[in-house]
């Protein structure tokens, strides 16, 4: 009696959850499979009662250059290959020190943990307004503070985002945002893997007379790698899908006055969106693809590198 | 026995000073490194708050100050007009409030539904649904749209709270908190004849409370930063949310933009977030090593 | 290379503002140990001893003193310049390394003139695994190891590197029972192979007697007794160390000196009461024979008058006279007394008289469970030879007392009555000299016959390395010990 009672109920409260994900998410899928196939497929023409055939049309009007899908291939995968090892190099060196002081020890935490809770458009803009020359083409410029900042250094100031600016700079600016987003996160689950290794084998390494670099190489990164895998599975998945970041600092149009577009893969599938549904899809299908083989790629080589 | 180390007197002074030595210079090293970089990492916000209260001239001036010489105060005011940011405000709260709301409810009661209760297939659906997660969201963003233009939902609240109700990485987490809370409590509330739902509200909801608060949190941060969905299915300047509005009040016309009113915006966008952290931060961090996601 | 440990000190500072909580681990610890012997530092736990084996390592700063390595001060030397090696209660073995990369990872450290080739390290590692018997595990990881195997390649790896000390931290308590007696017989082998001085600390009575040339009684942090094994046994100087060691522990009574005799019991006063008999003054005959008295349980007597006059008092059980216990005059006073339980000898006119609980047979010995009023315990336990125990039945049991079985500690500060400190440092007697079963007999066995010629050493070393408490010299001055040739 009760078990029948239990399936009822249990369906009841799980009605909406079933719904809404039924709507949202699994048609979503089954839909993106079938409108990539969709030769041509748009959502407007579907709406004025074109038919469209079976096929790879769309694919293959991906790899042709719709829209600039090379560059924002480039840009997708420059971005990330930069950002996640400098990111997670960083945020082990931080977590390391972080971990070897006491005194002020959660306040600097606190500190690193500050770029998380923000508002990633929002304090793009901010870091526009860092990098931005102002009055650029007026003749007395101000350069803004970062450009001011290496000139202490002896260094010309850089153009880094205004009109014409060269693309290393425009990357160069992207990169340090993104990973100035990514440290704290990286920073909390190393530390809190540093924090999780027993005192008992820093010991038994000091005993051994083990200099702190081997201690560090030998012993802290090994048992850190499960926490490192992770860290750095998860800064890949992201970096693939970059795109409010630069949307923060460059705008909607995701370039620099004249420049080279910086686009990423979302922000095509977002831009194909609205006008050719089935290349969205399409795009779409690729870049999960290509997540998902260098996912696999990842979590094969930490499963050879990492000791639990 | 060649190995050994045996040192004189005056070796032994040597070493012990040398150790002393190598013990200051490394926490100085340390100390150094770990405070610039906190600089560095913390001089964005300062700036933004600097540059918010500076007149437009001063912004300019080639070589920029690092303190306002004079503080404008009126770029805040200037910020809540160009940006409309009292109607963004508003839609954001009331998106954020009434998604967390109705998202908790779906939350606890399918949490619940896996935890407690027994039914043919909990196992298989389950799992299918940690699939899911796997996915990344942008697949489902181009049906989604299509499905919501259909529906005529665009430029609506509804197009904006609905799609985002059911986060399965919350249901999981939910869900291994219920079920940490031992069975025998729920089979004695059966006994004495309690509904499911007064058992949820009684008992299972007041010792989850510190997961049902991050994921309050997180849910409320997500609403208040996202950007790309709001971009997509409204069109009109009412319905915007904050980080919409931010961006599109500010377009990048290079050089004549009023950089310290939009300062100040993005100032008063920030400033909840701040708030919230300081005074919740064990749970938006305890939520954070859980998930990984923002939310 | 003998470790000297000078007036050792550790505080831990109290954690919150109030003054006076901080904790003294060790207190004052001077002892110098000998080359190339096997150390027990025994105690319960929070007596220092673990403590103090991490301030020899070198991973603890002593608050105070100092600690030279032969003859060179280490005090202020850091732990990865010290060349000990120790060994971990948890064993700390790296978990991602193989056994053969663990044992080998000390060796890969050595810098400078001292690095060693690939073949000599290798050479080097295998043969501490064949020492220690894992030679056949080197590829396995330490998750693949049992309990008993992990701590043998702890034990290598501290080795590997030929340290001049080695130190164990509680290295048997993470073993089952059978793999105790097993292991422990495997450190004592390892020791005298390699002749590395060596310190373990342990909470096990037993283990540590068992193993260790000396032991280091520790309570609080303060040392209580230094000491060959047996000797400590045989002669506890305060009833902490009587009780601590021995398996069944030593039987404690009540009782007092008066007249150089000694009393299992009160004495208490008897009362005037005109119809009674208090037959109070047959007390204290000393006689060869030993006087059975009455039951201490003589109460004050009925009839309470406004000023009872005392007429005489009851004694306890006159047991034993100090002068046949081989100790100098005790004063009267009250005292505490132990008895180990080998020292009960069941006698039909013995002095004591027990109420008999139970007797346990274990086939060798016997083990007589009785109780006594003034006993300390709940209950008494003797051991005794199974043809000894032969007639003991019904609801009491006699006994008489073997006196060097016998302790008197003062009840006041608990420590031993009747032996002049410096007397302490006796050789250890060899045990199967003490044929004191006399029948009957309340004997005055001597328990110190003269040691064969292998104590002779052990009685020198003894000699110039415990450190008194009280006699707190510099070390190195050899102190002559007057040896009091009991009075024979």
């Amino acid at each position: 009696m009760v078990e029948s009672k239990h399936k009822w109920k249990a369906w009841l409260y799980l009605s909406p959850a079933i719904i809404l994900l039924l709507v949202f998410t699994v048609w979503p899928i089954i839909n993106t499979l079938r409108m990539a196939f969709l030769n041509g497929y748009s959502l407007s023409r579907e709406v004025g009662g074109w038919t469209f055939g079976f096929g790879i049309e769309n694919f293959k009007m991906v790899f042709n250059e719709y829209s600039g899908f090379k560059q924002c291939l480039i840009n997708t995968l420059l971005l990330t290959v930069l950002t996640v090892p400098i990111s997670t190099m960083l945020a082990l060196l931080i977590a390391v020190c972080l971990n070897s002081i006491k005194p002020l020890q959660r306040l600097l935490q606190t500190i690193f943990f500050l770029p998380y809770v923000t508002n990633s458009i929002a304090i793009g803009m901010v870091f526009e307004a860092m990098f931005n020359i102002v009055g650029f083409n007026s003749s007395s410029p101000s350069f803004g503070i970062i450009n001011s900042v290496i000139g202490l250094f002896g260094v010309d100031p850089i153009n880094w985002i205004n009109e014409s600016s060269p693309y290393w700079a425009n990357i160069t600016v992207l990169v340090i945002y993104i990973v100035w987003n990514a440290l704290p996160f990286k920073i909390l689950i190393l530390l809190g893997g540093l924090q999780s290794i027993n005192r008992q084998y820093y010991d038994a390494a000091k005993i051994d007379s083990t200099p702190r670099a081997r201690v560090f190489t030998k012993i802290t990164v090994p048992l850190l790698s499960p926490m490192l895998a992770y860290v750095v599975i998860t800064g890949f998945i992201g970096g693939f899908k970059e795109y409010s970041s630069i949307v923060g600092i460059f705008g909607d149009d995701m370039q620099a006055a004249g420049g080279k577009s910086l686009d990423t893969m979302v922000g095509f599938i977002y831009r194909a969106l609205g006008n050719q549904e089935g290349i969205a899809s399409a795009s779409a299908l690729i870049l999960f693809a290509i997540i998902f083989v260098v996912t696999m790629i990842n979590l094969y080589v930490s499963k050879k590198k990492t000791h639990y | 026995m060649t190995n050994q180390v045996t040192l004189s007197e005056k070796n032994m002074q040597k070493v012990s000073a040398h150790q002393k030595v190598m013990k200051v210079v490394v926490q100085v090293l340390l100390y150094t490194f770990l405070i610039t970089m906190a600089i560095i990492v913390v001089f964005p916000f300062y700036w933004m708050i600097i540059s918010s209260l500076k007149s437009e001239t001063e912004y300019r001036m080639a070589v920029p100050t690092l303190f306002p010489k004079e503080i404008i105060w009126h770029n805040y005011v200037e910020a809540f007009t160009a940006a409309n940011l009292g109607r963004l405000f508003f839609n954001t709260v009331l998106v954020g409030i009434v998604s967390t709301v109705l998202s908790l409810v779906i939350t606890v009661l399918s949490a619940f539904a896996f935890a407690r209760l027994e039914f043919k297939g909990k196992n298989a659906l389950f799992a299918a649904l940690l699939a899911t997660m796997m996915i990344p969201g942008e697949l489902f963003t181009i049906t989604n749209y299509i499905t919501v233009t259909k529906l005529g939902w665009i430029d609506s609240y509804t197009v904006l709270i609905v799609p985002f109700l059911v986060s399965i990485f919350y249901i999981y987490l939910l869900r291994q908190n219920f079920m940490q809370i031992p069975n025998e409590l729920y089979l004695a509330a059966k006994v004495d004849g309690t509904s499911d739902i007064k058992y949820l509200w009684k008992v299972m909801i007041p010792l989850s409370l510190p997961t049902l608060i991050s994921i309050t949190i997180l849910k409320m941060m997500g609403a208040w930063n996202s950007y790309v969905w709001p971009r997509l299915v409204t069109s009109s300047e009412d319905m915007r949310l904050i980080t919409n509005g931010l961006r599109d009040a500010f377009t990048n016309t290079t050089g004549t933009a009023n950089y310290p009113v939009q300062m100040a915006a993005v100032t008063v966008v920030s400033i909840p977030l701040f708030l919230v952290f300081i005074f919740l931060r064990k749970y938006i961090m305890k939520g954070v090593s859980r998930s990984g996601i923002k939310g | 290379m003998k470790v000297v440990l000078q007036n050792l000190t550790k505080i831990f500072p109290s954690r919150s503002k109030k003054a006076g909580e901080e904790v003294v681990a060790v207190n004052d610890f001077t002892f110098e140990i000998p080359d190339g012997k096997l150390i027990g530092l025994l105690g319960p736990s929070g007596c220092g001893k673990s403590t103090t084996l991490y301030m020899i390592s070198g991973l603890q700063k002593p608050s105070g003193g100092q600690i030279f390595f032969g003859d060179d001060d280490v005090t202020e030397l850091s732990a990865e310049n010290r060349g000990v090696g120790l060994v971990f209660q948890n064993y700390a073995l790296y978990p991602h390394m193989t056994v053969k990369q663990n044992i080998m990872f000390p060796l890969q450290n050595l810098k400078g003139e001292d690095k060693l080739t690939k073949e000599v390290m290798l050479d080097r590692a295998y043969q501490a695994a064949k020492l220690v018997q894992i030679d056949e595990l080197m590829e396995r990881k330490p998750s693949e190891l049992s309990g008993g195997q992990q701590q043998r390649v702890a034990i290598a790896r501290a080795l590997v590197k030929m340290p001049k000390v080695l130190l164990l931290d509680e290295p048997l308590s993470n073993l089952d029972a059978r793999l105790r007696l097993q292991t422990r017989e495997e450190i004592r082998r390892i020791q005298k192979e390699t002749g590395i001085t060596t310190i373990f600390v342990t909470h096990d009575q037993e283990e540590a007697m068992s193993i260790s040339d000396m032991i280091v009684v520790m309570k609080l942090g303060v040392v209580q007794q230094i000491g060959a094994p047996q000797n400590v046994y045989d002669n506890p100087t305060n009833l902490f160390v009587a009780k601590f060691l021995g398996t069944p522990p030593i039987n404690v009574f009540k009782g007092y000196v008066e007249d150089g005799k000694l009393y299992i019991g009160e004495k208490t006063p008897i009362y005037a009461e005109p119809a009674v008999e208090a037959d109070t003054e047959s007390l204290a005959e000393v006689n060869a024979e030993p006087a059975v008295e009455a039951d201490a349980d003589a109460e004050p007597l009925a009839e309470v008058n406004a000023e009872p006059a005392i007429t005489g008092y009851q004694h306890g059980e006159y047991v034993l006279d100090i002068a046949d216990m081989d100790l100098d005059p005790i004063e009267d006073q009250a005292v505490i007394i132990g008895i180990r339980p080998e020292g009960f000898v069941p006698c039909a006119d013995g002095p004591l008289t027990c109420d008999l609980s139970s007797v346990e047979v274990m086939g060798r010995d016997v083990s007589i469970v009785s109780t006594h009023k003034a006993s300390l315990n709940p209950m008494i336990r003797s051991i005794v030879d199974t043809d000894a125990a032969k007639g003991t039945k019904g609801n009491t049991v006699r006994f008489a007392l073997k006196p060097h079985k016998v302790f008197i500690f003062s009840a006041e500060d608990e420590t031993r009555l009747g032996k002049d400190p410096s007397t302490w440092d006796l050789p250890a007697p060899t045990p199967a000299v003490v044929a004191v079963e006399g029948e009957g007999e309340a004997s005055t066995t001597k328990s110190t016959k003269k040691d064969s010629t292998s104590n002779k050493k052990k009685k020198r070393r003894k000699n110039q390395a415990s450190g008194k408490k009280k006699n707190n010299k510099k070390i190195g001055s050899k102190k002559k010990k007057s040896k009091k040739k009991g009075s024979r």
